[in-house]
């Protein structure tokens, strides 16, 4: 009785202060509108939360001598890459159609500066949050070996012209029907970016792996890859489960709405990610005949990943095949980029990149939108929609896989061609945090360079 | 029997032991060391304070070698820790008067094997 009192005093407090400040609730669209607001900036933050989780899983995968270099390029991708997001990233992505390619206006995103209740912002920090993701998938990739410089060059790329053109197609017309591209035009399907921002991030990396080249000591004179452990794997589950955290503003977020259907997405995103870490762990100790943490981690990832584009319009049931399929492609994936010499320190290849196509063609296979009872049809093949959702699928996956993988092969090779994209053999050896930075991110202690 | 102990630098350590690995030594023991020599180690810039560091991180070998293997150790020694900057390392070589292997209660050159 008590309680209630209390909370029937602040309610009425709370009341009288919104009047105060000149709030006044006019209609249930305006409390609606709000929600929206909150939810979405909300989610916005949990998708920064997945900095945390990529700077923890990239140093915790790598060797303790590149952590302090690993932190620098995640708080730098992040930085840069924001700033240059708004700068032109969001006029590419979101500005007026131009030939279905890219957005034409909005330059420092002024644009977006109208709209209900400051919604254009809502949803401009929100995108800013997906840019930073997509640039620093690529840090995994390429890390231990690339100079400083190299990074925040390409960081501030990715971030302001490569992530943004294919995003254009897919998802310009978030902003508004003048704004559509040629790939959202064809009815592809991406809710929450499998493609638009894993496999860009996923294939600029791989560009970046090739054109860098394996770290010193990865492979034998035979041929054979010599494991290179992380050195600290409590980072990089810590990393992992702040990834999944953040993956509930990834995925549930892009709804951009306040509404119940977000918590059957968080459904979704989470069984798939049980899922393939179940499956990842199971094909792991299959072959390796240990149950592998790493590769249980990968899995985890790789079931977010690839849930990440269908979780809107698929069933639970379906999202736990679309995982436990992820959790087996990432292990085998892990091998086989190891054994082509394509050197992936964290496997986000084939976390980001393999699983990225994986969930975009589940989206073509597994859409069951009657089912679910948010559309008139099912499109997916396997619920009686006939092949023309995968087609449109596979379509934008070989686009915007072509339009990221040249791009990042052409920045990476400018940057080579500059001979300033790998360091030394002797700052390799050393050790990225000493000779590029001159600090220990562990000062005071000493560690084993065995490798 | 001699027992060779080097100080390296860290990062020279895997290629020290694949010239070792290629002249057939196998046996060694290796620890982490701190120290300083000629150079009296360097200066080191903090948060924009200087810092004295007198002793650096080196890596330190000990290997026992019957006498025939003397000589083929110090030059894998050389070999892979060389670059001909200051700091490459240096190699001492010690007289050793027994060797007892615990399991089997081996002595001399054959305990050292």
């Amino acid at each position: 009785m008590k309680k209630a009192m209390i909370v029937g005093v602040l309610v009425l407090g709370l009341a009288a202060a919104a009047r105060a400040a000149g709030v006044e609730v006019k209609s249930a669209q305006q409390v609606q509108d709000n929600l929206d607001v909150v939810w979405t900036l909300i989610a916005g933050i949990l998708v920064f939360t997945m900095q945390a989780g990529f700077a923890l899983v990239e140093t915790g995968f790598t060797r303790a001598k590149n952590a302090a270099n690993i932190m620098m390029k995640n708080l730098m991708d992040f930085s840069a890459g924001s700033l240059g997001f708004w700068l032109v990233g969001a006029a590419l992505m979101f500005g007026a159609d131009a030939c279905g390619l890219f957005g034409k206006s909005g330059f420092m995103m002024d644009v977006f500066q109208e709209g209900p209740g400051c919604w254009n912002w809502t949803m401009m920090i929100f995108q800013t949050m997906f840019a930073a993701t997509a640039a620093t998938i690529v840090s995994g990739c390429v890390a231990e070996r690339i100079e400083f410089k190299s990074y925040l060059i390409y960081s501030v790329l990715v971030s302001a012209i490569v992530y943004p053109v294919s995003g254009h197609w897919a998802w310009g017309s978030l902003m508004g029907e003048g704004s559509e591209g040629w790939l959202s035009a064809l009815g592809f399907h991406d809710f929450a970016g499998s493609t638009v921002v894993h496999s860009v991030g996923g294939w600029i990396g791989l560009a970046g792996a090739i054109m860098l080249g394996p770290r010193i000591g990865k492979y034998r004179h035979d041929g054979k890859a010599n494991p290179i452990p992380g050195h600290s794997l409590v980072l990089g589950t810590l990393g992992v489960f702040l990834l999944w955290i953040g993956w509930f503003g990834f995925n549930p977020g892009s709804y951009t709405q306040g509404i119940g259907d977000v918590s059957r997405v968080a459904m979704t995103t989470n069984l798939a990610a049980c899922a393939a870490t179940v499956s990842a762990l199971a094909t792991a100790w299959m072959i390796m005949g240990k149950p592998d943490l790493t590769m249980a981690l990968n899995g985890s990832l790789a079931g977010l990943v690839a849930i990440t584009a269908p979780c809107d319009i698929v069933t639970p049931g379906a999202s736990i095949v679309i995982g436990l399929i992820a959790g087996v492609l990432v292990v085998l994936s892990v091998f086989f980029w190891d054994k082509v010499h394509v050197d992936d320190p964290v496997g986000a290849v084939s976390v980001h990149l393999v699983n990225g196509i994986w969930g975009t063609i589940a989206c073509g296979l597994f859409a069951a939108e009657k089912v679910l009872g948010i559309g008139e049809a099912n499109t997916g093949l396997f619920y009686g929609g006939g092949f023309h959702t995968t087609f449109v699928q596979l379509i934008g996956i070989v686009a915007v896989g072509a339009w990221a993988f040249l791009a990042g092969l052409a920045i990476f090779f400018a940057l080579k061609k500059a001979g300033i994209l790998r360091v030394n053999a002797k700052t390799e050896l050393k050790g990225l945090d000493v000779t590029e930075h001159g600090q220990d991110a562990y000062a005071g202690f000493q560690f084993f360079s065995n490798t | 029997m001699k027992l060779i102990i080097a100080y390296i630098q860290p990062e020279r350590l895997n290629a020290v032991k694949q010239a070792l690995y290629a002249r057939e030594v196998y046996k060694m023991s290796v620890s982490n060391a701190l120290g300083c020599g000629q150079q009296k180690g360097y200066q080191h810039m903090y948060r924009g304070a200087i810092e004295e560091v007198t002793l650096l991180k080196k890596v330190r070998l000990a290997i026992a070698v019957n006498d025939e293997f003397v000589q083929k150790t110090v030059e894998g020694i050389v070999e892979g820790a060389r670059t001909g900057e200051i700091g490459d390392g240096k190699i001492f070589v010690l007289p050793m008067d027994d060797c007892i292997r615990i399991r089997t209660g081996e002595r001399g050159p054959e305990a050292v094997g």
